[in-house]
């Protein structure tokens, strides 16, 4: 049975929790994360939840401990925010080359100094190369449904990445919604236990996790965490249709659209304020401008097949970027950019990703990639391609 | 087998015989000739067995265990980085209470570095919250996977390749620092009496909590000696009374038997006698020597007033 | 060729590092008339390179592995290894 509750976006990050039967919980506080965790303590103390709360004495330590659960092959979970995320990165890493099915809750929140608790998303921005699923909420009730929806993902075998689900500082974290909390039942048939992959620490079984890997070897496990990604654009989509089917409820799959089948204009955006644009929309139309939302809820996959779609279809982009990157300019905005490049002219690029771990880059390899670029350019290749160079195809299942 | 009173755990001596045969570090892997880390982890499994769970920070042994695919060490093991091990065996401490296992030894094998410098944070927090793990520092006294680094746990007067003219600061004394925790178990331990080791490692794993053997682990490499000096040096480190063999159960100090004849002075052989046989020391000046043996004969005080405090 | 697994996963072997009995430039020769079998060798050899023959009450050095270090026969209390040059 369902039942609505008046819950900040916080107290539906613990709903999420609770309802998807985490077993492991390693949090430090952080303004704002904290009503997360306090909430969390509050059901495992009084026996709501049955899970083990460990109460770390750093951000650091909370990824670390997360990792080590879900290596003994339990659901586990973490929250942080800000300088706590910029805190535990090293272990942000860690845990999706391990590839463990962990899920974070990240409350989005500017950076020091000067010191500030409110809304931006550089924080959450500065993990997009981790190798982590990472999607924005919009409102409350997706913030519940996206981590519940997130374990799913995360554990499907062609999948094993971890998942972040960012929600707006204040905005969410701290502001009263109507929440539809679904029935336990319900989610324990959309959420059976977690299988015991990638591996489990088992003493039947001993085997070494993340030992040396030497340049022979290095690049194709950078690869398969790719791959995961890939796979994840699918999953991302089956799993948002199955969730509809169970609840009744739709928030997008890796983008959520807002009149945009006839928009002229569109705005690019993500998290809370694409409910703000949505209402400006409305006014806008009024006044005679023809403007729709692609509200991008995942940035990691990037939907950029999407995104190069709705483009081509409209006159200009307006895109609201909540983070900055210095040097280089909006973080969505590049990645827009990027997404859309070569769709009307330009050179061929070939983004070649090469070297990694140590394989070694010589003369001989500069040519045969210089050579294979000239060679597409020639057969009328265009735009923008990313090939990963010499990767061991043998090695790969 | 576990008594609760103050006088701690009781067992039965081990027997060198007795020892399980079976190998959990396995032959041909990359440790340097002599190497005191592969030991302490080859005696590890053979006192704790199968049932342990490994996790290895950054450091010398994350060279020992092999290069992929191939792995040296016959226990699970968790690789993890510097700062994080004690915290990451938390979590698998709590991951399998949350599935009921309770048979499970987690461990932490860390080097020096890994536990006094980069790792303190981390321990601290899981020795406050009473984790149930055995975390196990192996201390070379100096960064050695790196280059014969100083740490935290070098010792004074050590040359290393951040100090050209030896270390001009004393050993941090991490034991005490656990000991302030109040956990039920810590001790200390040297690669040169190894069954010593082993019986704080058996003891260790009877209680549940957080508990921390401090292993002097002599680095043929990083401290300039032969090696197949291993085991001497660390023999020659506890009985010059520099490295006191001791264990604190639930908050009880106790001299382990082989340093008890060390509380009288004459007992103790000269640090010099140490000293000369690594090159790491070679430079040191005779009122360098002349401190340092000050330094260890007021320790030995304080472990004679220590234990005679604790008689009263 | 070997396929790769999802995460770098490895399996526990011998000779994670080759035969590492190559790098020896003295070898521990056990004089087996004035071994005792006390396993003060075994017991202390860092390389596991020391098999226990416990019916024979025997040891038998692993030469395919053992790196010479010459622990073994240091630990001897009756001298009965002696390193000798490769």
């Amino acid at each position: 049975m369902s039942t609505i509750k008046i819950l900040t976006g916080n107290y539906a990050v613990a709903w999420g929790v609770k309802l998807s039967r985490v077993k492991v919980i390693a949090a430090y506080p952080i303004t704002p994360q904290t009503t997360i965790v306090e909430k969390i303590a509050e059901f495992v103390e009084n026996g709501e939840m049955d899970a083990k709360y460990l109460m770390v004495e750093s951000e650091h330590s909370a990824m670390a401990a997360t990792i080590g659960a879900s290596a003994t092959g339990v659901r586990a979970f973490t929250a942080t925010s800000s300088q706590g995320l910029l805190y535990m990165h090293e272990m942000v890493w860690w845990a999706s080359a391990a590839r463990l099915p962990i899920v974070m809750a990240v409350v989005m929140r500017a950076l020091a100094p000067p010191w500030s608790i409110w809304n931006e998303h550089t924080d959450l921005m500065d993990q997009r190369d981790t190798g982590w699923l990472i999607t924005l909420a919009e409102n409350n009730q997706e913030v519940l449904d996206s981590i519940i929806m997130s374990y799913r993902i995360s554990e499907h075998e062609d999948v094993l990445l971890p998942s972040i689900v960012g929600l707006d500082a204040f905005i969410l974290s701290h502001t009263l919604e109507p929440v539809e909390i679904p029935g336990q039942d319900l989610i324990d048939e959309f959420l059976p236990p977690r299988p015991p992959k990638p591996f489990t620490l088992n003493p039947e079984n001993p085997i070494t996790h993340g030992g040396i890997v030497t340049p022979e070897y290095y690049m194709e496990f950078r690869y398969l965490i790719e791959k995961g990604m890939e796979n994840a654009r699918r999953l991302i989509v089956e799993v948002a249709k199955e969730y509809k089917n169970i609840t009744g409820r739709w928030h997008g799959d890796l983008v959520d659209e807002y009149k945009c089948s006839d928009a002229k204009i569109l705005i690019i955006v993500a998290g809370a304020t694409a409910g703000t644009c949505k209402e400006a929309v409305d006014v806008l139309r009024e006044k005679g401008f023809n403007v729709g939302v692609l509200r991008l809820r995942y940035i990691r996959p990037f939907p950029s097949s999407i995104v190069r779609e709705r483009v081509s279809s409209v006159k200009s982009v307006v895109i609201i970027d909540r983070s900055y990157s210095f040097g280089g300019g909006g973080i969505i905005g590049a990645d827009v950019a990027s997404s859309i490049y070569g769709s009307n002219g330009g050179p061929l690029i070939h983004d070649y990703i090469a070297g990694l771990g140590g394989r070694d880059i010589g003369v001989r390899e500069v040519e045969r990639i210089v050579e294979e670029t000239v060679r597409a350019m020639e057969s009328g290749e265009k735009g923008i391609k990313t090939l990963w160079f010499d990767l061991k195809r043998e090695v790969l299942e | 087998m576990v008594r609760s009173e103050k006088r701690g755990v009781r067992i039965m001596p081990l027997r060198v015989m007795d020892l399980d045969k079976e190998e959990y570090v396995l032959p041909g892997n990359p440790s340097c000739p002599g190497c005191p880390a592969s030991l302490g982890l080859r005696m590890l499994g053979k006192v704790l067995g199968p049932k342990t769970v490994l996790v290895i920070p950054a450091s010398c042994s994350s060279i020992i265990q092999g290069v992929y695919p191939k792995s040296s060490i016959k226990l699970p093991l968790l690789n993890i980085a510097f700062a994080a091990a004690a915290s990451t065996a938390a979590g698998i401490a709590a991951g399998f209470e949350a599935q009921g296992k309770s048979d499970i030894n987690v461990v932490v094998w860390a080097g020096d570095g890994g536990t006094v410098d980069i790792g303190v944070q981390a321990i601290s927090g899981a020795a406050e919250r009473g984790d149930n793990i055995i975390y196990v520092c192996y201390d070379n006294e100096a960064y050695m996977n790196t280059g014969i680094q100083r740490s935290g746990a070098t010792p004074f007067g050590a040359w290393t390749t951040t100090t050209w003219t030896g270390k001009k600061r004393w050993k941090k004394d991490m034991p005490s620092i656990v000991v302030a925790h109040k956990v039920p178990y810590v001790a200390t331990a040297s690669i040169g009496y190894i069954m010593d080791f082993a019986e704080k490692l058996r003891k260790a794993s009877k209680y549940k909590g957080f508990k921390y053997i401090h292993l002097l682990a002599p680095c043929p490499v990083g401290w300039r000696f032969p090696p197949n000096k291993t085991i001497h040096i660390g023999r020659l480190a506890v009985r010059t009374g520099l490295w006191p063999l001791y264990e604190v159960e639930q908050g009880v100090f106790k001299l382990s038997p082989i340093c008890m004849p060390l509380l009288k002075k004459e007992n103790r052989i000269p640090v010099i006698e140490y000293l000369k046989l690594q090159g790491r020391f070679k430079h040191l000046r005779e009122e360098d020597v002349r401190r340092i043996q000050e330094e260890v004969d007021e320790l030995w005080d304080n472990i004679r007033r220590k234990l005679e405090d604790a008689r009263c | 060729m070997h396929k790769i697994p999802i995460t770098p996963i490895m399996k526990p072997s011998e000779g994670s590092m080759g035969s590492t009995g190559t790098w020896r430039i003295v070898k521990p020769v056990v004089q087996h008339d004035k071994c005792t079998y006390c396993l003060q060798c075994w017991l202390h050899c860092p390389e596991s390179a020391i098999v226990r023959v416990d019916e024979e009450r025997k040891i038998i050095i692993d030469y395919n592995y053992c790196k010479g270090c010459g622990i073994c026969s240091d630990v001897c209390p009756v001298k009965a290894i002696i390193m000798v040059e490769e």
